[in-house]
């Protein structure tokens, strides 16, 4: 890309590796919770509700500082890492992952619970009484009809995690390859005083999350048809 | 409960709120049986348990000597293992799917092992030309007609039919109401029909469970329970009986046919029937005229048979009652009112005359 320094080249690459791993890694993990979310009739649903969602309010600071704690070689799960001989994941790609999956978690959750508690329950009870068992109900009617759900959670969940900021900072550091994000790497040149560079990075990133939102509201359905 | 009984036994309680089921349902293992009541009764809901979509009620559920649910030893076979074909209120096609999609996602998941003749059900209803058609594009009754054809695909042992024809217009309806009357001459799976609509059952039913307020008022064949007399007071105006008989003549100037059964000889209106056919014929209470002596000429009422009075039951209204008629055999209702059953000095055992409008059998 034009005006791209090495490094700014590099910090672009890991961000999109980033994003892409985050989102697929979410879609598997999320996928089941928000299906769980949507059909559960249990009283846990909304205290896990409440914990899915806590990453839209909390500060990202905040949730990048316990992750430090509990990630870190005197945490729980720092020692855990540690014994597995994982080492410890905090200012590792690894880490950066963890901590953007929890980031992103809402951003992939929610939509995909809507569109499950959209369908309703009418279609689910047709095909169990055509002799489809729970997971074919799940394959053949649930994920063709939550797709508009699917296509949301994709491109709120990249995009998110593309354009995350506070968790990097406490959690990633700024190692180059490894941790040094676009987000970083604009807040570097802003302290270094490189505006101009500054200006081309956020423009990218400008241009890529409108152009991913647009791509959304293009592709989704205005109303999928279902005369009830 | 220990003996193998053929066909559905179902017996349910459930206490909701202010809403409380007990039931105790019968249903033969050939033939339609119609659960009728006025809603809230509680019909829907009996039919959802017996197809295993609503598990939350306590009681025991047998088909054909396969336990389906038994709540005292938690047994409950999931609805996908229950092999019925389930026709809901809303046709509730797959929106994902096109009409042959649909058709195809029933077929696959078929757990028969008889071969559906998919081509002939296609023609009956009249769908093979919808295959192609997204669902969306399609009126709501050929919705139904698709949705009964998926449900039949799938091969069931129990079909279940949930006011099929109720969210549908005037003419869809009794253009579905005659699939549905040729579906029954020719299959041989039993088969639960929800309704609220008398015409319905008269025309479909042989066995009748009458529901209100999540009780069961009666049940038995469509004649005999008809003829008891006894619906929910907020459907007295259904009451009626229905007879059945065979075609023995036909006017085609004045487009009447002549019905002649085990009590006598109607004449009604010509639909499509032909001298030789076996048909049905509901005589609403409402539509027939007692008189002590034989009617004067002078009388439109085309048919009159006599009829000996069996007794008197009480009508919603103070005003009427219902009178109970033996015709030969044959059970008749006649709704008049208190007066009239005193002025005509009317007692079990009376000889009447009994007069019926060839229009009011119309069916």
């Amino acid at each position: 890309m034009a005006g791209l320094s090495v490094e700014d080249w590099a910090a672009f690459v890991l961000t999109m590796r980033l994003a892409a791993t985050v989102t697929v890694l979410l879609l598997l993990l999320g996928t089941p919770l928000a299906w769980w979310l949507a059909r559960s009739r249990t009283a846990w649903r909304r205290p896990v509700s409440a914990l899915v969602t806590l990453p839209l309010v909390l500060p990202p600071t905040v949730l990048g500082f316990y992750l430090l704690l509990l990630l870190g070689p005197q945490g729980a799960v720092g020692r855990l890492t540690t014994v597995l001989g994982l080492g410890t994941l905090p200012f590792t790609f690894a880490g950066l992952v963890v901590a953007s999956m929890l980031y992103s978690l809402p951003f992939v959750v929610q939509p995909l619970q809507n569109a499950f508690e959209a369908i309703g329950q009418r279609p689910f009870d047709v095909a169990a009484s055509l002799g489809a068992g729970p997971l074919d109900r799940f394959f053949s009617v649930a994920l063709p009809l939550a797709w508009p759900g699917f296509l949301t959670a994709v491109v709120l969940g990249f995009a998110h995690t593309v354009g995350e900021f506070g968790v990097v900072l406490m959690i990633g550091g700024n190692i180059p390859g490894q941790t040094r994000v676009l987000s970083m790497r604009i807040y570097d040149h802003v302290e270094a005083g490189e505006y101009l560079q500054a200006h081309a990075l956020s423009l990218y990133l400008l241009a890529f999350s409108f152009a991913a939102l647009l791509a959304m509201h293009l592709l989704r359905p205005r109303r999928l048809i279902a005369h009830d | 409960m220990t003996e193998v009984a053929a066909g559905l036994q179902v017996q349910l309680q459930r206490q909701r709120g202010d809403f409380a089921l007990d039931v105790d349902i019968s249903v033969p293992p050939r033939g339609i049986t119609a659960l009728f009541g006025p809603s809230g009764a509680g019909k829907t809901t009996c039919l959802r348990a017996i197809a295993g979509l609503d598990q939350g009620m306590a009681g025991h559920i047998a088909f054909a000597g396969d336990v389906w649910q038994d709540s005292s030893t938690r047994r409950l076979v999931p609805a996908h293992q229950r092999r019925i074909g389930y026709v809901f209120q809303e046709a509730s096609l797959f929106p994902h799917l096109s009409v042959s999609g649909n058709l195809d996602y029933s077929q696959r998941r078929a757990r028969g092992h008889r071969p559906v003749d998919r081509e002939a059900l296609l023609e009956q209803f009249g769908v093979e030309h919808l295959l192609a058609r997204r669902v969306g594009s399609l009126s709501g009754g050929e919705q139904q007609r698709v949705a009964i054809v998926r449900a039949l695909l799938s091969d069931p042992v129990l079909l279940l039919f949930d006011e099929p024809l109720s969210a549908l217009d005037a003419s869809a309806r009794g253009e579905l109401l005659g699939c549905l009357e040729q579906l029954h001459a020719e299959l041989a799976v039993p088969t639960i029909y929800v309704s609220h609509a008398i015409d319905e059952v008269a025309r479909l039913a042989d066995h009748l469970v009458v529901m209100e307020a999540g009780r069961v008022l009666s049940q038995g064949s469509l004649q005999s329970t008809l003829a008891q007399g006894k619906l929910p007071l907020a459907m007295s105006d259904q009451l009626g009986v229905v007879i059945e008989g065979q075609v023995v003549a036909q006017d085609p100037i004045d487009h009447l046919v002549e019905l002649a059964f085990e009590g006598g000889r109607l004449w009604l209106p010509q639909r499509t029937e032909r001298v030789g056919d076996r048909l049905r014929c509901r005589i609403g209470a409402r539509d027939v005229v007692l008189s002590t002596s034989p009617p004067a000429a002078g009388s439109s009422a085309l048919n009159v048979v006599q009829a000996i009075v069996v007794g008197m039951i009480d009508a919603a209204h103070p005003s009427q009652c219902i009178v109970r008629l033996d015709v030969h055999g044959i059970a008749l209702l006649a709704s008049i009112t208190r007066r009239s059953w005193r002025s005509l000095a009317l007692a079990p055992g009376s000889r009447v005359w009994a007069q019926v409008k060839a229009t009011a059998l119309g069916t």
